[in-house]
């Protein structure tokens, strides 16, 4: 009995969570005038293919589509790698100034990413690189919270491990590759999934580095388009579906990566 | 060719005996290792941060860029827009923090309870909002709140409720950002304090309940010493983030109306991006680099917290 009562209350608690999206896809299937009308649409329209259409043509969402996931692809493939190596050396050897760069890299989480955003946008000016993917994929490449959570995750790896495929006279980079990287490929898929979701919903660098719409991610465009005076709003309810898409299909596919990330952040703090 | 055949075999044999060492050595390994990271690492935080320091003390960019020592520093002190967008920040902060982690601390005892079906559906939906971009929620907010369509203003009608101007009075825009913030955020914090919650041993509660402890007594002293690394973390995590509240107000009120939920960041954008006034928008960031490290050092000096 008592189980039920809870049972019920969470699934009150989920139709808050999830309605919302529930009505974001089916608001997407209407016009704007249906949208707007005085009680809330809770049945599939016939106006998806009309709203994709319009927001193809406004913001030319494939294109944009194109430019999220490539950003997002290279700079998280990119800031693995770097997380991992930086990770294995602070985990596993002994150098000269090791603590000092650890504990200042630890130390810029608490400093506010809009301290270093104008320098940073000054420097792209400089640089020519306004208005350009790297602009946005450089300055996210060094992730302090990725290099710690390799690190914490690499100190769990028995040195005898490691020891043992050298002994076998594999080199360094080979032990990496053939030892450390199959054990760790759990935290490598959460860090992954963790970066690509911040890159794909990344809004206030790209606003400000990028001018021109066919440069545009997916956030700026939709915010760009929101903004304008008489939007439709049927298709930027779509763009906001499809936006949020790939984040709960990687979700489902990869719960478990998910979660196990969140923890190996919140859990060694 | 015969040319190009010689130069490559003069590089090969590269002269030098160096050559024949190893490129990687036991030595060198760490550096090499850690020299990607230390790269972006200066270019993108050391450098950027000792710069937006530089950049407070003057006004004025490029070539014009002239030194003014404090000028903006006082500016701020005596800038109303600036103190308007602190309360408002603070007030977001004092509000929505503690209900926020109170309901996720909830959430997640129940989703943790033996008694619970469906387990998986729940959490699955519950950590549903916090994938959502910023940006997609925002908007999605901003039609959800519309006055006269929205859905939360027929949902409130079915209770009775008149509808409410959420984006047109200052009191309510706030209590939107705050709802906003709640659902995207409280389901994250939620499944953070669930992974917390199975990984307390049961053999503390099984030799709690061989002592005759009672549930209550159970969850103050075996859950929440148990949960404090976590439950502190969440707290500093949490007031940081709201500190730095930027997309939410961009996207769903624009920081108004009037004013009422323009945040730091936010004020911050404007000066830099929209009056190109970096040197005062450079004060500002350090102001509120000030406030989160300060904010940062309280809340583990009163919990006492280890690193």
């Amino acid at each position: 009995m008592k189980g039920w009562a809870l049972t019920f209350v969470l699934a009150a608690v989920f139709a808050l969570c999830v309605g919302p999206f529930y009505w974001l896809a089916m608001a997407a299937t209407h016009a704007n005038s249906e949208i707007f009308a005085e009680t809330p649409k809770f049945y599939p329209g016939d106006q998806l293919g009309a709203n994709t259409a319009k927001l193809e043509e406004s913001i030319g969402l494939v294109h944009v589509l194109g430019n999220t996931l490539f950003v997002a692809v290279v700079q998280t493939s990119i800031a693995i790698v770097v997380a991992l190596l930086a990770g294995y050396a602070f985990a596993k050897f002994e150098f000269r100034g090791r603590n000092a760069f650890f504990v200042l890299l630890l130390s810029t989480l608490v400093i506010p990413g809009g301290v270093t955003i104008i320098p940073i946008f000054e420097m792209m000016n400089d640089l020519d690189l306004i208005d350009s993917f790297p602009a946005l994929i450089l300055p996210n490449l060094t992730v302090p919270f990725g290099i710690f959570l390799m690190r914490q995750s690499l100190l769990a790896i028995p040195d005898e491990l490691l020891d043992a495929a050298r002994v076998d006279g594999a080199g360094e980079l080979r032990v990496l590759w053939r030892v450390v990287v199959p054990v760790m490929r759990p935290v490598l898929a959460a860090l992954g999934v963790f970066l690509f979701l911040g890159a794909w919903n990344d809004f206030l660098w790209p606003l400000i580095a990028l001018r021109t719409p066919e440069m545009f991610t997916l956030p700026v465009a939709l915010a760009t388009l929101q903004a304008q005076a008489r939007t439709d709003f049927g298709q930027v309810m779509v763009g906001t579906a499809i936006s949020s898409l790939p984040m709960m299909i990687l979700f489902l596919v990869l719960q478990k990566q998910f979660i196990s990330g969140l923890l190996a952040g919140a859990t060694k703090g | 060719m015969t040319l190009t055949m010689t130069r490559e075999a003069a590089t090969k044999g590269g002269g030098s005996p160096r050559s024949h060492r190893p490129l990687i050595t036991k030595r060198n390994i760490p550096y090499l290792l850690i020299l990607p990271a230390l790269l972006g690492f200066v270019a993108f935080k050391a450098y950027p941060i000792l710069a937006a320091l530089y950049i407070s003390l003057t006004t004025g960019a490029g070539a014009a860029r002239t030194f003014v020592g404090l000028d903006n520093y006082v500016r701020l002190v005596n800038d109303p827009l600036f103190w308007t967008a602190l309360w408002n920040t603070a007030l977001i902060l004092v509000v929505q923090v503690p209900i926020m982690l109170l309901l996720a601390l909830v959430l997640a005892l129940g989703l943790n309870s033996p008694l619970l079906r469906l387990r998986g559906l729940w959490r699955l939906g519950v950590f549903m909002p916090s994938l959502t971009g910023l940006v997609a929620y925002g908007v999605m907010f901003s039609v959800i709140l519309s006055k006269d369509s929205g859905l939360l203003n027929w949902v409130l009608g079915i209770f009775g409720v008149d509808a409410i101007d959420w984006l047109g009075s200052p009191f309510w825009a706030r209590i939107a950002i705050v709802i906003a913030l709640t659902w995207h955020y409280t389901g994250y914090n939620a499944v953070i304090y669930l992974a917390g919650l199975q990984s307390i041993p049961k053999e503390l509660y099984e030799a709690a309940m061989v002592d005759g402890a009672g549930a209550v007594r159970r969850f103050w002293s075996i859950t929440v010493p148990q949960l404090r690394p976590i439950l502190l973390l969440t707290v500093v995590l949490s007031t940081i983030g709201t500190l730095q509240l930027f997309d939410e107000p961009f996207v769903i009120t624009g920081g108004g109306p009037d004013n009422s939920t323009l945040t730091i960041s936010l004020y911050l954008y404007e000066n830099g991006f929209r009056y190109f006034d970096f040197g005062y928008a450079a004060a500002i960031a350090y102001a509120l680099t000030l406030i989160v490290a300060g904010f940062g050092l309280l809340q583990l000096k009163l919990t006492g917290g280890k690193k």
